[in-house]
């Protein structure tokens, strides 16, 4: 599953999925999770169909374009689009996307909790 | 067609009530070993995608899909470990070569901390890793990939000497390939970060 060849070698069918778009949310990160709000309709553009299947559990936006084979770039401009048609929500992450401002300790307390578990 | 291709079955989906993704990012020259320590802490085999930018690695988003602009693509691996059923931690391994630059901002946005993976025969393949980290303010620690070829095997006293890491800066040995290694590597880097949070919070 990895090392799955992605489909950047060819830009006119990134430039057709999109639609020529190329806005996507800035507050869309890598790590936001992303959660299917409702089931793909019929007349569904595929990629939007498959992103909704996959999010039927919350899935980070680079597991999308992962499981897509699509580029990061692309698969926000996806995402934007459902989330603006409400049929995904997005879980940002709690950590401030600021550079430099450290998270606070207790978030970081629990990662070093979660990791002593594992 | 794409229900075939991708029955979500074929991969661990997260917890239902995930809620928070995390990042570290692991970065280093090639063949250091980042997608391997990724790959023994990782709850998932890791998984690789592809970021696409213009050369000049501005308008990140404008150009994707645009054929007339000269884009480029780099590809990262990552891997995933719940901490919690809320919280997901996401390990990216980034190459740390300066024609890459472009896509750090993107991943360093947001990360909690980074680990320099190091391998002394290569040092000065992290020197630029280590130099746009202090510039971004990112905390981050050093880890010595010792692989078995490590015959000189350099005190870590010396390495920090050659790679003139502050005191500040925790440095390690590691194993990528040992699971336990890898996950005292993060350990190690978490109790930093929390080490600097409270001496930030502590008037």
């Amino acid at each position: 599953m990895s090392r799955r060849p992605v489909d950047t070698g060819d830009p006119d069918r990134l430039y057709t999925i999109t639609g020529g778009r190329s806005e996507a949310p800035d507050d869309l990160d890598l790590v936001s999770l992303i959660v299917s709000e409702c089931e793909p309709a019929r007349g569904m553009q595929s990629e939007h169909v498959r992103i909704l299947k996959l999010c039927r559990r919350p899935a980070a936006v680079v597991e999308i374009a992962a499981e897509l084979g699509l580029p990061v770039a692309v698969v926000r401009i996806l995402v934007g689009d459902l989330l603006a048609m409400e049929k995904v929500t997005a879980r940002h992450p709690r950590a401030a996307p600021a550079v430099a401002e450290l998270p606070e300790s207790s978030l970081l307390l629990e990662v070093l909790d979660g990791l002593r578990n594992l | 067609m794409d229900s075939v291709t991708f029955e979500p079955s074929a991969r661990t989906p997260l917890s239902a009530v995930a809620e928070t993704g995390l990042k570290i990012v692991v970065v280093g020259g090639f063949g250091v070993g980042k997608t391997t320590l990724v790959r023994s802490v990782s709850e998932i085999r890791p998984l690789n995608t592809e970021e696409v930018m213009t050369e000049a690695g501005v308008g990140i988003d404008r150009t994707a899909g645009l054929p007339d602009k000269s884009t480029t693509t780099v590809a990262f691996d990552f891997g995933r470990i719940s901490l919690s059923e809320r919280t997901v931690l996401y390990l990216f391994g980034a190459p740390g070569q300066e024609r890459f630059w472009f896509l750090w901002d993107r991943l360093f946005s947001g990360t909690l901390g980074a680990v320099v993976l190091v391998d002394t025969r290569r040092m000065s393949d992290c020197w630029y890793a280590i130099d746009r980290l202090e510039h971004h303010n990112t905390p981050f620690l050093v880890a010595v990939n010792r692989f078995e070829g490590d015959t000189n095997a350099f005190p870590l006293s010396e390495i920090r000497q050659a790679l003139a890491l502050p005191d500040h800066v925790p440095l390690i040995d590691c194993d990528a390939r040992v699971r336990a290694s890898g996950k005292n590597v993060l350990i190690t880097l978490a109790d930093h970060l929390y080490e600097l949070a409270m001496a930030r919070e502590t008037p």
